[in-house]
């Protein structure tokens, strides 16, 4: 089976578009922070397709010779930096979440009037 | 904005960014045939350079250290974030929560934990924390470093909580050693990328000598930059966690005297 | 062979995005999460990014479910806890 040339960026695209979906019909603020991970999640599948190619090894060098054809090594660490932005910008998220609970006492996004400047 | 009406408006935002993305999304290479030279280059470059074998640790600890040291900045900012939102408040500490017995933390369920599966968490606790040390010192050779290892190492204690070994856990966590460490590794990337610079050599230069290829004490910076990123990212994430329990744990405390 | 399971596995994810952002109850949602993290992890193999594959397991599988499971928690305890002040009064 040949690999379909365009069908990972749709994914993504089709990841991207759900994941804002799921941000735009939340009733819970936690509900809206793991849509925000799905979105975030799109982004790994756009880089990692564009870093493939056909027949590549991985980029590790233990046990392959270093004249063997691998897959973008770059694209890989920018996707394992973005692994851990994510966890931490759910961390702070989450925390920001139970204060908002904590303070306001809702976990709706639509009540989150009372916050003001 | 009513729920229906935001709703068509996302569907007519999708329509437009779906119709755009599809407009660019063409001329991209496709799928599995990879055209840029970069990826090439470093995939032949960082053996000989940087005498590592996992060239990705490679471009992370080493090409592009100096991102990868503004990551680590983020956790240690976010870390900070979680701790300065959920530390405790002062009307909160008051003496009001242990007036009574009864059973406040009645949003646990309190099925009887079955003893296999007790023994078996506290048993692989050891194996976790062995595990993650090797992931966070091997780096350099395997797919792995710093970052998976110290997860795994922060996500060690929590079996002990799952195994209601619940003092423990406790002591684990709220050691003041681990706030220590915390800023010890994110200080240890910087004053590495500083050892280069007082030898003359540009910021995060590598510096220390590469050694043999395949050994665990080689490539240098990268080995001991990927070791600081494992101390970090495991006292950060084991703070967070007892921050998000903290209040949980001291009410448990409590109730059982 | 790689491009079967891939085109499979991107459908599966795919599929399991929108199941995941459709699920409304939270706790739910969390076990979902840690699976569409395994699935993501999974995808990491296939495509030769085991370092990544490594750090989606950690974080998508562990650390992610911890912190919304501690976060919920954290609520829920506020919650019986302020019922219980309410109570007596």
């Amino acid at each position: 089976m040949k690999f379909p040339a365009d069908y990972p960026y749709f994914v993504a695209a089709w990841i991207l578009l759900c994941g804002l979906y799921g941000i735009v019909r939340s009733k819970h603020l936690v509900h809206m922070v793991i849509s925000l991970t799905v979105v975030q999640s799109s982004t790994y599948v756009l880089l990692l397709a564009i870093g493939f190619r056909r027949g590549g090894y991985a980029p590790v060098f233990a046990g392959l010779h270093t004249g063997a054809r691998v897959v973008d090594p770059i694209v890989q660490a920018l996707m394992l930096t973005d692994v851990v932005v994510e966890t931490t910008v759910v961390a702070l998220l989450l925390a920001m979440v139970v204060k908002a609970y904590e303070k306001g006492g809702t976990t709706s996004p639509d009540d989150l009037r009372f916050l003001r400047g | 904005m009513k729920r229906s009406h935001r709703l068509w408006l996302f569907a007519v935002g999708a329509l437009g960014m779906g119709f755009v993305y599809c407009a660019g999304a063409r001329n991209l290479p496709p799928w599995g045939q990879y055209r840029g030279p970069y990826g090439d280059a470093i995939a032949q470059l960082a053996v000989y350079e940087r005498h590592t074998t996992d060239t990705v640790n490679a471009v992370t600890y080493d090409y592009r250290g100096f991102d990868t040291l503004g990551e680590e900045f983020i956790l240690f900012s976010a870390v900070t974030g979680v701790m300065l939102l959920l530390r405790p408040e002062k009307q909160d500490s008051g003496g009001k929560r242990d007036e009574k017995g009864g059973n406040p933390a009645s949003f646990r369920d309190r099925a009887a934990l079955s003893e296999t599966v007790q023994m078996f968490t506290t048993a692989i606790f050891g194996f976790a924390v062995i595990f993650g040390i090797y992931m966070a010192t091997h780096g350099q050779l395997t797919p792995g470093g710093g970052f998976q290892g110290g997860v795994i190492l922060a996500a060690a204690p929590m079996l002990l909580y799952i195994a209601e070994n619940t003092e423990a856990f406790q002591r684990i966590v709220s050691h003041p050693l681990v706030e220590f460490l915390e800023g010890a590794g994110a200080a240890g990337y910087a004053l590495i990328g500083m050892a280069a610079l007082a030898m003359g050599a540009a910021f995060l230069t590598n510096v220390i000598p590469l050694g043999t290829t395949g050994d665990v004490f080689s490539s240098g910076t990268i080995a001991a930059i990927s070791a600081c990123v494992g101390v970090e990212v495991a006292a950060g994430f084991t703070l967070i966690i007892f921050e998000y329990l903290r209040e949980i744990l001291s009410q448990k405390k409590n109730e059982e005297p | 062979m790689t491009a079967v399971l891939g085109v499979g596995l991107l459908a599966l994810i795919a599929v399991s995005a929108l199941a995941l952002v459709r699920t409304d109850d939270v706790t739910c949602q969390t076990m979902a999460l840690s699976f569409y993290g395994l699935l993501l992890a999974l995808m990491f193999f296939v495509f030769r990014a085991p370092d990544v594959a490594l750090a989606q397991i950690t974080v998508g599988a562990i650390a992610l479910p911890l912190m919304v499971m501690l976060a919920i928690t954290r609520m829920k305890h506020r919650e019986a806890r302020r019922r219980k002040e309410k109570e007596p009064s």
